[in-house]
């Protein structure tokens, strides 16, 4: 177990930037999600504590210790890769037994860890096949207890989830985050699946071109997303963007007017739909509706704006069909403000937000 | 795509048939040659039907032109060249494939245009590498005058020298390296998905442990397969035995048979003759049929 430090890691490949300075401290114990776009540099980051990737600039210290220099061995790291990378020669209890296996330990001694390693995830059965012949679910498991033997101080996983169909993946995440609880191993965890990402999450790092957007729990990240880009990417179906202005008394007011030019956001499931116009409703034209059991998704256009709204219940009473008009109401108590141009959050008291 | 038509099927096996056919057609001449005696396979035309001498024919050529320990000689030489090609290629691939090193790509452009000078166009000077392993030390010696300065010095004349002539390690050493054999494994290494490496580097496994835990065992097929050919490659070398074994005891199967051979003016004993070739095409048959499980897998398709 141990604490992991990242300071103003930079990295580049062949002069390319693709990691811009992240600064991110790992507290011992806790389980981290990176989550991001694809290509975003989550795996380079993760790579990078493992030691697989050099350090370009800045530096990482696994346990107070700098890392930098040191092989991947020596970091106390373990693995869990995307495709799991099981050797396919070996049978599962040598796939697994295998870093003991070339770190010397005596076999009666391998044999018994394997077994307990086996035995805690549930494939003792299987420690005579070949991975070739488990499902993705096994192998899955065999990865992590491969991972598992060494004892690490750090447990790091790329996107281990990402190839299992998805009812097999809410099950697997259960059980890591029930893994985790056990042995209390500190874990950092890429994936670019929000779901994965909130439910698995200690603290939860959002990652947008090689930088940090934000850093918080899963709540935080999802009540009030540090910028434009993170309120977009979390939260599905996706925030709404509509531009609109900040006067100095603290209204903000839709479209074009007095003040200072913002985008306000604001969540699917915050708008409500109503039949008739209100004061400072605005049209909606529904164009597309989904259904998704325990509601509905309205996808449209209101004016120039594509909006999307999310309703829950009410299978019962006749739904809103595509080509319907109906109007939206926004509480402007919900709405996240961002800059126009920098995309970051812009925080009022709740008081100002009040006045309508 | 593939077609089911009774129509196509019985052309495509009846041309199949014929391929046999004409491929078997002159090993059965020899074997039928080889069943007669002195007159009857010199008759023309030669009777199509075998003869009653076969086994006598076989016992003749044996003893005349010494096969047993030929054949010996034979399997060391041809074992020695596959064995040397599949390890020294594995290790070559390895380095080209899995280290980032200066001058890697030089390494491997030499390797590659080493396909355009086979044995017999490089022939004079592997000869005279194998005559003297030291003749191209002793050339920069005497040519940057070393050589000639410790003459002056001391009056010692430096003379490097180390013969590979008649000894297995000269029939061997000078045909291991192989340019095929290397890209067969390059190709194959490169089909491993990086993640097996970065497991086995997590897993604390360094360069040597990797390579033979993980390489080697996943390469079998290939390893097969290239030993099979490379065997029989050796197998049938001529020349390079020829050059090399100029003392009889270290000579093999194949330049043997030239013994076989009727002189210009000799009897023609082609019975003789055509029994010890049999004789000689023997062992590496018997390698390809034993191999031949593996030999196909590792060719057609990787393992998952
Ligand atoms: N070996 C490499 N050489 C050059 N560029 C690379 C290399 N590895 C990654 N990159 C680049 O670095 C960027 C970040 O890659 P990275 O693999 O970290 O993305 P990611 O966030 O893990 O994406 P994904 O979710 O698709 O796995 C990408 O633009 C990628 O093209
Ligand atoms: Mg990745």
């Amino acid at each position: 177990m141990a604490e992991v430090a990242i300071r103003g890691v930079h990295k580049s490949y062949n002069k390319v930037p693709t990691v811009h300075g992240v600064d991110l401290s790992i507290a011992d114990g806790e389980f981290v999600v990176l989550l991001g776009p694809s290509g975003c540099g989550k795996s380079t980051l993760l790579r990078m504590i493992a030691g697989l990737e050099e350090i370009t600039a800045g530096e990482i210290a696994i346990d107070g210790t700098v890392v930098n220099a040191l092989e991947p061995r020596e970091r106390g790291c373990a693995m869990v890769f995307q495709n799991y990378a099981l050797y396919p020669h070996m049978t599962v209890a040598e796939n697994i037994g295998y870093a003991l296996k070339v770190a010397g330990t005596r076999k009666p001694e391998r044999r018994a860890r394997v077994a307990a390693v086996a035995q805690s995830l549930g494939i003792a059965e299987l420690l005579d096949r070949k991975p070739g012949t488990l499902s993705g679910g096994q192998r899955q498991r065999v990865a992590i207890g491969r991972a598992m033997i060494r004892e690490p101080k750090v447990f790091l996983f790329d996107e281990p989830l990402s190839n299992l169909d998805a009812k097999l993946r809410a099950q697997m995440r259960i059980e890591i985050r029930r893994l985790h609880q056990r042995l209390g191993v500190t874990s950092v965890f890429v994936t670019h699946d929000q779901v994965e990402a909130m439910t698995l999450a200690d603290r939860l790092v959002v990652l947008n071109h090689g930088r940090i957007e934000q850093i918080g729990t899963p709540t935080e990240v999802y009540r009030r997303p540090a910028s434009r880009f993170v309120a977009g990417f979390i939260g599905a179906p996706a925030m709404n963007f509509l531009t609109g202005t900040l006067a100095a008394d603290g209204r903000i007011a839709i479209g074009s007017g007095a003040g200072t030019p913002v985008t306000i956001g604001v969540r699917p499931d915050e708008i409500q739909l109503l039949d008739a116009p209100l004061k400072g409703t605005l049209d909606f034209e529904i164009e597309l509706v989904e259904e998704l059991g325990t509601g509905q998704v309205f996808y449209g256009r209101s004016g120039e704006m594509e909006m999307t709204v999310m309703r829950n219940g009410g299978g019962e009473a006749a739904l809103p069909r595509s080509g319907q008009r109906l109007f939206l109401k926004i509480p402007m108590t919900c709405v996240h403000l961002f800059e126009v141009e920098s995309g970051r959050r812009i925080d009022l008291p709740p008081s100002r937000l009040a006045a309508e | 795509m593939v077609e089911r038509s009774p129509i196509l099927n019985l052309i495509s096996q009846l041309l199949l048939f014929l391929g046999l056919l004409s491929a078997l057609l002159p090993f059965a001449i020899i074997a039928i040659a080889a069943s007669h005696d002195l007159r009857t396979v010199n008759e023309v035309p030669m009777p199509l039907t075998p003869g009653p001498y076969f086994w006598d024919n076989i016992v003749e050529a044996w003893n005349r032109a010494d096969l047993g320990p030929k054949i010996v000689n034979s399997i060391v030489f041809a074992a020695g060249v596959a064995l040397g090609k599949v390890f020294i290629a594995a290790l070559t691939a390895f380095s080209i494939v899995y280290f980032r090193y200066w001058g890697k790509m030089v390494v491997f452009w030499a390797i590659f245009i080493t396909l355009m000078l086979p044995l017999e166009v490089r022939i004079v000077p592997t000869y005279a590498v194998a005559a003297n392993v030291l003749s191209p030390y002793q050339a920069l010696l005497d040519i940057s005058g070393i050589t000639w300065l410790v003459r002056q010095a001391t009056g010692i004349e430096i003379a490097l020298k180390w013969g590979l002539l008649n000894s297995y390690t000269g029939l061997i050493l000078p045909l291991i390296a192989t340019a095929t054999g290397t890209f067969l494994y390059r190709q194959f290494f490169l089909t491993l998905p990086d993640e097996l490496t970065e497991a086995a580097r997590m897993d604390g496994a360094g360069a040597i442990r990797f390579f033979f835990d993980v390489l080697l065992p996943l390469s079998r097929t290939n390893m097969a397969a290239l030993g099979t050919i490379m065997f029989v490659w050796a197998w049938n070398q001529y020349l390079w035995p020829l050059l090399v074994t100029t003392d009889a005891a270290h000579g093999t199967a194949v330049t043997q048979l030239k013994e076989l051979i009727p002189q210009t003016n000799g009897t023609p004993d082609w019975h003789i003759a055509m029994a010890g070739t049999l004789i000689v095409m023997l062992p590496p048959l018997v390698v390809v049929i034993f191999m031949q499980r593996w030999f196909v897998r590792g060719l057609v398709a990787a393992e998952k």
